[in-house]
């Protein structure tokens, strides 16, 4: 696939956005629109995925909230993304960390890139 | 100014962010940019429309050379005629996206992408035969194509086997979620009929649902 038709888009991608990439630990600041109204929702926790596909990527964090798993996916160029903050980086040897999925506590840790 | 629509080029899909932050599939489409080549009007042709012309011809014959010849002697591959009113164009004007405002909806033609001779699953949609309890070459059959001897033929128009796509085919009512005037190019939301590079008929839409 090629995504030359990228370019045709007037508003293109964010270089604000810091680079990451998975096994990291991010604080996405997500704007939610509740009714008429907007604020700016927080989340934090693990990257497990990026998929790249120009315009149209996304990426995927997953944190374990009040002891349930919780993912989310948000399109990585959304205008609905305020920021997203690099908290720790992680070092992974995998592309896709599903794994995490079924590790709790100790073992879903991951090391820090040095 | 104003004409009913334009004859455009599709690019193909992709996803874009729309003025409130959702992702929305859409349809890139390079719109003209359309010359007039010809007013037609009640006094000699019985009927008003504007003719245009769209995309560069490799090579003319002489009536379609003559023809264009009043309109500057572009050498344009595609004419369609479209109605507006003319008094707002002369020949050789230049027509491009600016007719087309981000919001609005649209109506898209196009010849469909061409699928040669389908059987009637793919065609029609039929659901095949079983695939187990001893069912041989009966997958994909069509099952009965009508009764016995009354009456005694099969009825025309019965669904089939045949040829399939490659048809003139209108898609209304799309949205134009984006405009690009520097390209000439909109997007459009949802799908188009015809391949990447398909020549496309864009008009503002005739019945706006909704």
């Amino acid at each position: 696939m090629s995504y030359e038709l990228d370019a045709l888009v007037e508003s293109p991608p964010r270089p604000d956005l810091p680079d990451f990439s998975t096994g990291d630990t991010v604080r996405v600041h997500a704007k939610v629109i509740e009714g008429n109204r907007e604020r700016i929702q927080v989340f934090e926790g693990v990257v497990i995925r990026k998929r790249r596909k120009g315009l149209a990527s996304t990426f995927t964090v997953r944190k374990i909230a009040s002891g349930v798993g919780v993912e989310r996916t948000w399109p990585l160029f959304s205008p609905r993304i305020e920021k997203i903050e690099v908290v720790r980086k992680g070092k992974v040897r995998r592309k896709n960390l599903y794994y995490l999925r079924k590790l709790t506590g100790r073992a879903a840790r991951i090391k820090e890139k040095r | 100014m104003s004409i009913e629509g334009l004859l455009g080029r599709k690019l193909g899909m992709l996803s874009i962010f729309d003025g409130e932050g959702r992702m929305r599939g859409v349809t890139a489409i390079e719109v003209g940019p359309c010359y007039v080549t010809q007013i037609k009007t009640p006094d000699t042709d019985g009927y008003t429309a504007i003719q245009v012309g769209f995309g560069e011809a490799k090579r003319l014959n002489r009536p379609e050379a003559g023809h264009l010849r009043a309109a500057g002697g572009l050498k344009l591959r595609h004419l369609a005629e479209f109605r507006g009113d003319p008094s707002a164009f002369k020949l050789g004007d230049r027509i491009g996206v600016e007719i087309f405002q981000v919001g609005e909806r649209v109506d898209v033609t196009g010849i469909s992408k061409g699928r040669g001779f389908q059987g009637g699953v793919k065609r029609h949609g039929f659901s095949g035969g079983p695939k187990t309890h001893g069912q041989s070459d009966r997958h994909r059959a069509p099952g009965s194509i009508g009764s016995g001897t009354t009456p005694g033929r099969v009825l025309k128009g019965t669904r089939m086997a045949g040829h399939m796509g490659a048809v003139r085919s209108t898609v209304r009512n799309l949205e134009v979620v984006a405009r690009n005037d520097e390209r000439g190019v909109i997007f459009v939301a949802g799908s188009v009929p015809g391949p990447k590079g398909g020549l496309v008929r864009i008009r503002h839409a005739r019945k706006v649902s909704k």
